[in-house]
């Protein structure tokens, strides 16, 4: 076999994979989109789509990491309100905003840090650690911020999350991208990233091997922690004002985007482009909706049964291509 | 004490170990509060912990294969509202009819999400992140946000929280409470005794070799989903008796509550040991703990939930802790009970070389 020969039939194989089968659903539905609506294609709702939800999107390339290391992290919603609970609350106290800021991510790398010690070096199920803190930190920040609402921060604060910065881009869509990169680069690139996968596969088979499984999991509950803190103060920048219950129930949205991405629940396997196009996918989904007057309730009960046929079809359709070889192969076998 | 311990299975130990705290929780809020020790107190808890206890045994007998489901607080949400509309047009219907259709429609919903978790394959996780999204969404639509009030209620079920089945100076049971004693019983003894429950633990504990041992796996989990949503749909029928008023967010967040209450009672989250017993005693223990905090004077009614989070993680890190002394214990006893056999292998040995 040559060389020329190959290179189409990987592009055929690429397409056949779970990302061509979200580019091709993405495609149709951008199409479906731009003749419902004239407005959908223009450069201003193509960024407006993407800042509605641009704090979930940021957290969902940090859950990526944390799922195909066969984790989870369900506290991150929780993280995103206590840290902007936590600049609400000492802006209040009269801190300048830039150190506010600063402590809000620090509060974001200490919860990281708290998750991760549970799990990686007591060895606790990451689910039951990060479902006690989803309502432990939410706890933490009601107990900041009790039952007010705190605005009026510095002008330049809100400009910074509403106003474009370069461009029509605002900040958080930059930091997204910067973030994108880094998660490419990393997962798909690095040595660190071959860790993640290795563990994520066989955990034991990884820490034989040499792996520094402890030390992988603490840099990644770590990094989610942090992003999470991120994603949680860019939410206040945006909306202006903070309340106790910020970004509740988020993570939910979060895992969805990764999980329809064809990142697998049990670890090991998924790629980050699969997730980029799930977040492409439900964005412009979501959109579209809105564009015909589809409320968000059924937006979110339309993207649940999205999130289940994403797993159904592909194993109906294995099982359909298990029985037609077998029927194929027991004639030939009783022939023989 | 090591004696004793190995006497114990490890799920009694568990649960024993849970019945101390909740004793010592108990004491401690008594030497701290007030009248702590009153019958309306106990009356309240006993009540919130009827319905929470309701959807974690369902979730037991679901996490016990090793699944999950997070759609729990959605059936109950639906189921309540479903139910307490039609009672609403209709006062007519029968308490025990009621009742069916709230078991029904739940089991129903449940089935939907058994048949892809087990014949579908999806794993479980996927499947009821999607029905908690879909089932709430069908709620809403149906809805089309009007409440169900009190008022329009039939008199029977409103009276239903505050009928007893016996009282004690004032101290109640309630029949709710009584339905849930039932309730957990029964499933206490299904999954002691019943080919069906010893199978769910088999399931849970090695999916493989229960496949090789020829159980129906696929219908066994199959059976537990429905039975989850079953047992939710019963507890939306507590939900609308207890609240009367229900919204579309009714439910919100059981899923959470009744995933933690089993993990507190001790069933492993990867399936294969656990109770139903340990699922209410962490239902008791979390409700026991969020009603005290509240009433404790020293700290505001918002550090409940951070409290309760760091309770649950300390609760899941110390039966960990314990479990794997018990554990040594036990491999111990296993080595003591070999040990002759090794001595004489070994003094032959020994005999050959010299």
């Amino acid at each position: 076999m040559s060389r020329e020969e190959r290179i189409p039939r990987r592009i055929l194989d690429r397409l056949k994979s779970w990302e061509g089968f979200l580019l091709v659903v993405l495609l149709v539905i951008i199409t479906v989109n731009s003749l419902q609506s004239p407005a959908y294609l223009s450069v201003q709702n193509q960024i407006n789509l993407f800042i509605l939800s641009i704090e979930k999107i940021i957290v969902v390339l940090a859950m990526t990491f944390i799922i195909i290391n066969a984790e989870i992290d369900l506290s991150v919603a929780s993280m995103m309100g206590l840290a902007a609970c936590t600049l609400a609350w000492l802006f209040e106290r009269g801190t300048p905003v830039p150190a506010a800021l600063a402590i809000g991510l620090l509060v974001g790398v200490l919860g990281g840090a708290f998750n991760g010690f549970w799990i990686a070096r007591v060895g606790l199920p990451s689910l039951v650690v990060t479902l006690a803190m989803l309502i432990g930190y939410r706890g933490l920040a009601r107990v900041l911020l009790e039952d007010r609402s705190i605005g009026g921060f510095p002008d330049w604060f809100d400009n910074m999350g509403q106003q474009a910065l370069v461009g029509p881009f605002p900040l958080a869509l930059i930091l997204f991208f910067i973030l994108v990169v880094l998660a490419v680069v990393i997962l798909q690139y690095s040595g660190f990233g071959r860790y993640v996968y290795v563990i994520g596969n066989n955990r034991e088979v990884a820490r034989y091997s040499g792996v520094r499984v402890q030390r992988v999991k603490m840099t990644l509950f770590i990094a989610s922690g942090t992003i999470a803190a991120l994603a949680g103060l860019l939410f206040a920048a945006r909306l202006g004002s903070v309340r106790g219950d910020m970004a509740l129930g988020f993570e939910l949205d979060i895992i969805t985007m990764v999980l329809l991405g064809g990142v697998s629940i049990f670890g090991g396997s998924g790629s980050i482009y699969g997730v980029l196009l799930a977040i492409l996918i439900i964005l412009n989904l979501r959109n579209g909706m809105s564009l015909v007057n589809i409320t968000g309730h059924v937006q979110t009960g339309v993207i649940g049964v999205l999130l289940i046929l994403s797993v159904l079809v592909p194993n109906i359709a294995q099982y359909f291509r298990e029985t037609l070889s077998r029927r194929r192969t027991i004639p030939s076998v009783s022939s023989d | 004490m090591n004696a004793l311990i190995r006497r114990l299975r490890p799920e009694q130990i568990r649960e024993l170990v849970l019945v101390l705290i909740i004793l010592l929780t108990i004491l401690f809020f008594g030497t701290q509060i007030e009248n702590y020790y009153n019958a309306r107190f106990f009356n309240r808890i006993s009540t919130s912990v009827a319905i929470i206890a309701v959807v974690a045994v369902g979730q037991t007998l679901v996490v016990l294969t090793r699944n999950i489901d997070l759609s729990v607080g959605s059936i109950v949400g639906f189921t309540a509202y479903f139910v307490g509309q039609r009672l609403a047009d209709n006062n007519e219907i029968a308490p025990l009819a009621a009742v069916l259709m709230a078991v029904g429609l739940g089991a129903a919903m449940g089935a939907f999400n058994g048949v892809l978790v087990s014949y579908g394959r999806v794993p479980a996780i996927i499947v009821t992140l999607g029905t908690l999204a879909l089932y709430r969404t069908l709620l809403v639509e149906y809805s089309d946000a009007q409440t169900v009030l009190t008022a329009d209620l039939p008199a029977w079920l409103l009276d239903l929280p505050r009928a007893n089945i016996f009282s004690f100076n004032d101290l109640d049971l309630r029949v709710l409470v009584g339905g849930m004693l039932m309730v957990v019983l029964i499933f206490y003894l299904i999954l002691r005794y019943l080919p069906f429950g010893r199978r769910l633990y088999a399931i849970g504990s090695n999916p493989e070799a229960a496949r090789i041992a020829g159980f129906p796996s696929q219908r066994i989990v199959f059976l537990a989903f429905v039975l989850c949503g079953a047992l939710a749909g019963l507890a939306g029928f507590m939900f609308l008796a207890r609240f009367g008023n229900i919204t579309v967010v009714a439910g919100l967040g059981l899923e959470l509550a009744s995933v933690a209450a089993v993990v507190v009672g001790g069933v492993n989250i990867f399936g294969g040991s656990g109770t139903v017993i340990g699922a209410l005693l962490g239902a008791i223990l979390i409700n026991l703990l969020e009603n005290s905090l509240i009433r404790w004077l020293a700290i505001s009614e918002f550090w409940r939930d951070a409290l309760l989070g760091m309770l649950i993680l300390l609760a899941v890190a110390a039966d960990a802790v314990i479990m794997s002394r018990v554990r040594d214990i036990w491999a111990h006893r296993a080595l003591e009970e070999v040990e002759p056999d090794q001595y004489e292998l070994e003094s032959e040995g020994s005999g050959y070389v010299t």
